[in-house]
């Protein structure tokens, strides 16, 4: 089977003569950033700037009886000190619900605590000062009155009758409960070998490399608020704070410049930014929040956290019969604003099992609050759950009856040519190719010859395993993701074309960079769409001021909805420019076409008149012109899915690795990626993109974990103590693709920015688990650290 | 992520940074700065001084004398890796040198700082032990030498006075037929060992003599595996000699856990740490 498509209409709007997509060119802003040139936002410097510090609970839950604030106000440089309820005078408080997910409560938030902490790290008074460092100072002058109140720690109590409530107006501990049913699950476990396997995922979070940022200037005499913000989705914040701070929304611009990483942790409404924006606009000068390493661990939203029960039914022929989860999640104290802390549960009761054909499911999911850091969404939201749990429930059946876990697989993906189809849990998916991408894996990794690999040392003792993971990823969501449940974050994006006077292109979009190449991306779609090489287009994004509404950069949305943005509006411009070119050179606009900068004769490519030339005559020449001709250089287009809620991917990787059974220590070897995303743009930007993915599966999958004492204490909250994957430890990963173009758009290109991290945790645990299938051992704990494969070896209690 | 203010001295000659350090009791000294200034600004620390000695004359040289290889304490990690004579006199620091950190880390980081500061986790004091050193000491009455062993205290803790400067370090230059092997077990390359052993002994006639077995990361200070070194006295290395061995551990060594990482976790390794360092000793 070929890997590519045959081409058609869907690629004839990118199969041109200068056409850039599917070619790995450089990214416009990477010769800058290496050159550590980039413009972060603790880079900006303003006039009469000062900078805030937060004074943060040390207890998991506790009242505030009192803050004395007065010897902090005496310390050097300070310019405020601030409690929450002074601050709420200027910063409403939000909740964060989203009606589609019926039921989910949470108690209002404020920028800074009120009454009580809810967890430990977060912010009950601020210390606004000339210097970080004074501010820190007053930060430790600050005297807070304390009484600790009981806290939930451990969620798997957070519901019992005993457990102490948050928030009591609140009635519960529970945020939200959901159960989803399909087919007879009950006889399909009656009539199969069943494997019964319970999960668990450790809290771990982002660790961007350039921390939250904030930088907010109000200028009084206009009501304008200006924010430089490291953040995935400046319109979204536009809305946020102009809501919450009592502006319209076009008094406030949010400007996300250079962002040093962000994976999902930067496309929240936190606390502590909105009472960043909130002190600017009550001290009337610029305020600057940046978050160090420290806090960052204790504010930062965490993501996981699950334990999942769940069942398998299998036939002797490997077929699946049916499948069940429980899952359970706690979330911290509060839902987070305003994509809501449900999510990852929601997509958990979603995608499980839904790359398989079996039809009956039954999930059900608890979410419950707890003292600890907010929960929210990470990249690959749920996947990396939802595919270790039923890939992990795939291992086990195989083995239960005895099959290869590569066959039993070939067996359940629904096939290539069923689509386009709806999952038992009512997904729509437009085209998959589970097949195609599984052949294409096993030859990479030479299958076969692993397995006798595998065999042989065993012999020597030595335990190596394989471990195949296949899934699904959501991308290019539509409104049905956050629009319908009435979160104000757009779904659609928009991209503006101009052609300046020398015949350059300068394209603003609605999406955002945050390091992965998303302005690359823009260009080469320009260039293609328009006609010209990717030198003369200039990309700007992440000013609420200049670009188009759109959503910003998440869910693997930037290439796939701006990217066809871009397509549309190049389209657009190009045959505004040709109308000109056509009067000039006294041609059928249709007749004429342009190539690398220049209109050329469509026919025979022959040259006819550069775009400089155009633009020369349009802009200043306009005189030569015919009086009923009015030329239009610019053009603005804008995208959102509308065939289907969401362009599912699809995927499979492998792992292979060595467990030392005597340290639980394990080596990675090496690790497969295939993964369909449609259309690839850039090659090496998708590769980079998987590869980063994978390493962040990694390391959920064996060294990242926020562990907390019973008293709601994070106990690893720094870089020497949490273990973010580092290079070393990283298997080479080889990555290979499948495209499968959507038809919701002509670039044809879904996303590819969480497919890495939705698949590794699955590969890496089967391979630990296929690794010690001798030893009739299995491990489903995320991460398996080395402490955890001695216990389930017995070597350690 | 700011220090809290401090004054800043930076002294030329040892006799002045020892009078700065007479003159301000809360006064602390930076070397490489390794562990000091991500201390100060995580603000676990408040000193009213920073004594920089950074710049002082004489104090990273690596000489023998005497049978003694010594090396002063500002020789950075970097260097103490890259050193003939201390490949030569003491293969076991050299061994070491590799795992203290990242180069970064050992680009800057001294050996005196790494000794004074006496991290449990921290992999030259347990070589020290191990090879049976000693730390010279000077003060304003003068210079003083004390045993590795009685050297180490507690976490952070030693027998250096706050008044002192740790001058130089020294080992025993390495004699005939001694083995030196470094074990260490990390999660990630340069990480703090979980952890880690430095094994030293004279392997003469099939038979092991004089074995010290020094462990780090397993309490507040390195330890010496004082029984299970004792049983394999004269004996060789055979794998029933070391496993009879390894289960004396637990009588010589009684770590402390840490988060997600127990003790009886932590004793497994050292076991398997001691199989493997006495194998390859043997080998």
């Amino acid at each position: 089977m070929s890997d590519t498509p045959p081409h058609g209409p869907l690629h004839a709007v990118l199969d041109r003569p200068n056409s850039y997509i599917g070619r790995s060119v450089p990214r416009p802003n990477v010769r800058r950033l290496l050159q550590g040139r980039g413009n972060y936002v603790d880079d900006i410097r303003l006039p009469r700037m000062v900078h805030v510090a937060f004074v943060r609970s040390p207890y998991a839950h506790a009242r505030i009886d009192g803050i004395d604030t007065a010897a902090a106000l005496n310390s050097p440089g300070v310019v405020a000190v601030v409690t929450g309820a002074e601050l709420a005078e200027y910063c409403t408080p939000w909740v964060g619900v989203l009606s589609h997910l019926a039921g989910l409560k949470s108690q209002p938030q404020h920028a800074i605590a009120i009454q009580k902490a809810s967890w430990q790290g977060e912010a009950v008074a601020a210390v606004v000062a000339e210097t970080r460092a004074q501010a820190e100072d007053g930060v430790d002058a600050v005297q807070v009155q304390w009484t600790e109140l009981p806290i939930v720690a451990d969620m798997e109590t957070a519901l019992d009758d005993q457990t102490p409530v948050i928030h009591p107006d609140l009635g519960d501990n529970l945020a939200w409960q959901r159960s989803f049913e399909a087919g007879d699950v009950d006889a399909a476990f009656a009539a199969g070998t069943v494997v019964d396997e319970e999960f668990s995922f450790g809290r771990h979070t982002g660790v961007t490399v350039e921390p939250r940022a904030i930088l907010s200037s109000y200028e009084p005499a206009e009501g304008r608020l200006t924010v430089h913000h490291s953040c995935q989705a400046p319109h979204m914040m536009q809305n946020i704070f102009a809501t919450h701070l009592g502006l319209e929304e076009h008094d406030v611009r949010v400007i996300c410049g250079d962002v040093g990483g962000s994976y999902g942790i930067k496309v929240h409404a936190y606390a502590d930014e909105m009472a960043t924006a909130a002190l600017s606009v009550m001290l009337r000068r610029p305020v600057k929040f940046i978050a160090d390493r420290l806090e960052s661990f204790l504010t930062d939203i965490h993501a996981r956290d699950h334990r999942v029960r769940a069942r398998m039914a299998i036939s002797e022929s490997g077929k699946i019969l049916g499948i069940e989860i429980d899952d359970l999640t706690g979330i911290g104290p509060y839902s987070v604003y305003p994509r809501t802390s449900g999510i990852e549960a929601n997509q958990i009761v979603n995608l499980t099992g839904a790359q398989y054909t079996c039809g009956n499911y039954r999930a059900k999911t608890t979410v419950v609050f707890q003292n600890k850091v907010p929960m929210c969404q990470y990249r690959a939201v749920g996947h990396p759950i939802a595919t270790a749990v039923t890939e992990g429930l795939v291992d086990a059946a195989a083995a239960a009856i005895g099959m290869d876990p590569i066959e039993v697989r070939r067996r359940n993906l629904i096939p290539d040519d069923a689509y386009p189809c709806t999952a038992a849990t009512g997904l729509s998916f437009e085209g998959l190719s589970h097949h195609r991408a599984l052949a294409r894996l096993v030859e990479l990794m030479d299958y076969d010859s692993l397995r006798a690999e595998q065999e042989r040392l065993r012999g020597d003792g030595i335990y190596r395993g394989i471990g195949i993971a296949t899934f699904i990823e959501l991308t290019n969501p539509s409104a049905m993701f956050y629009g319908v449940g009435g979160a104000r974050i757009s779904a659609q994006d928009g991209c503006t074309l101009r052609l300046d006077a020398k015949g350059n292109v300068i394209c603003t979009t609605g999406v955002t960079e945050q390091g992965q190449g998303a302005e690359a991306v823009m260009a080469q779609v320009t260039a293609t769409a328009v006609g010209v090489t990717i030198d003369k287009v200039r990309v700007i994004t992440g000013d609420t001021d200049v670009v188009p509404y759109g959503g910003g950069t998440w869910a693997s949305r930037a290439a796939g909805i701006g990217g066809e943005a871009a397509v549309q509006a190049g389209k657009a411009l190009r045959e505004n420019i040709l109308k000109v070119a056509g009067i000039i050179l006294q041609a059928e606009p249709e007749t004429l076409d342009i190539r690398e900068g220049r209109v050329v004769d469509g026919a025979d490519g022959n040259d006819r008149i550069g775009l400089d030339e155009v633009g020369r005559i349009a802009y200043y020449r306009a005189d030569t012109l015919p009086k009923d001709f009015q030329s239009e250089l610019v053009a603005t287009r804008h995208y959102v899915p509308k065939l289907f809620p969401f362009a599912f991917t699809n995927g499979v990787q492998a792992s292979w690795l060595e467990v030392d059974i005597e340290t639980g220590f394990v080596t990675l070897l090496k690790h497969w990626a295939v993964e369909d995303c449609g259309t690839v743009i850039n090659p090496q930007l998708v590769d980079e993109q998987i590869r980063g993915g994978v390493v962040q599966g990694i390391g959920g999958a064996l060294f990242e974990h926020c562990l907390y004492d019973d008293h709601g204490q994070l106990l690893n909250g720094s870089m020497m103590d949490y273990l973010t994957p580092m290079a070393a430890e990283m298997p080479d990963i080889e990555v290979a693709h499948v495209e499968t173009p959507t038809a919701d758009s002509e670039l044809g290109a879904k996303g590819a920015g969480e497919a890495g991290t939705a698949g590794a945790p699955a590969a890496v645990l089967n391979a630990i688990n296929d690794a010690l299938m001798p030893l009739d051992v299995r491990l489903n704990i995320h991460p398996a650290t080395p402490e955890r494969i001695l216990a389930a070896l017995g070597t350690v209690g | 992520m700011k220090p809290a203010p401090f004054n800043y001295i930076k002294p030329s000659s040892i006799g002045d940074a020892l009078a700065a350090l007479g003159e301000h009791p809360e006064a602390v000294l930076l070397a490489g700065g390794q562990s000091l200034l991500p201390m100060l600004n995580m603000r676990l620390v408040a000193p009213s001084h920073v004594i920089d000695i950074g710049a002082l004359p004489a104090m990273n040289e690596v000489s023998i004398a005497d049978g003694w290889l010594r090396m002063g304490a500002l020789l950075r990690h970097c260097d103490l890796a890259a050193s003939p004579t201390v490949a030569e006199a003491a293969p076991l620091l050299q061994a070491a040198a590799r795992h203290i950190g990242h180069p970064a880390i050992r680009n800057r980081g001294t050996i005196g700082g790494s000794l004074a500061l006496a991290d449990p986790a921290a992999e030259l004091p347990a070589c020290l032990l191990a090879l049976g050193g000693r730390l010279v000491i000077e003060g304003l009455d003068g210079e003083r030498v004390v045993e590795a062993a009685a050297f180490f205290t507690g976490t952070f803790e030693t027998a250096l006075r706050r008044d002192e400067i740790l001058r130089a370090v020294e080992v025993p230059v390495l004699a005939p037929k001694y083995r030196s092997e470094f074990h260490e077990l990390a999660r990630r390359l340069g990480d703090y060992a979980l952890v880690g052993l430095a094994a030293h002994g004279q392997i003469d006639n099939g038979g092991v003599h004089d074995l010290r077995l020094a462990f780090f990361a397993v309490g507040d200070k390195p330890a010496l595996a004082v029984a299970a070194a004792r049983s394999l006295e004269g004996k060789s290395l055979s794998e029933a000699n070391i496993a009879a061995a390894v289960a004396l551990l637990a009588d010589d060594i009684h770590p402390i856990g840490q988060p997600g990482y127990g003790e009886r976790t932590k004793l497994h390794h050292c076991g398997v740490l001691v199989k493997r360092a006495l194998s390859r000793m043997a080998a």
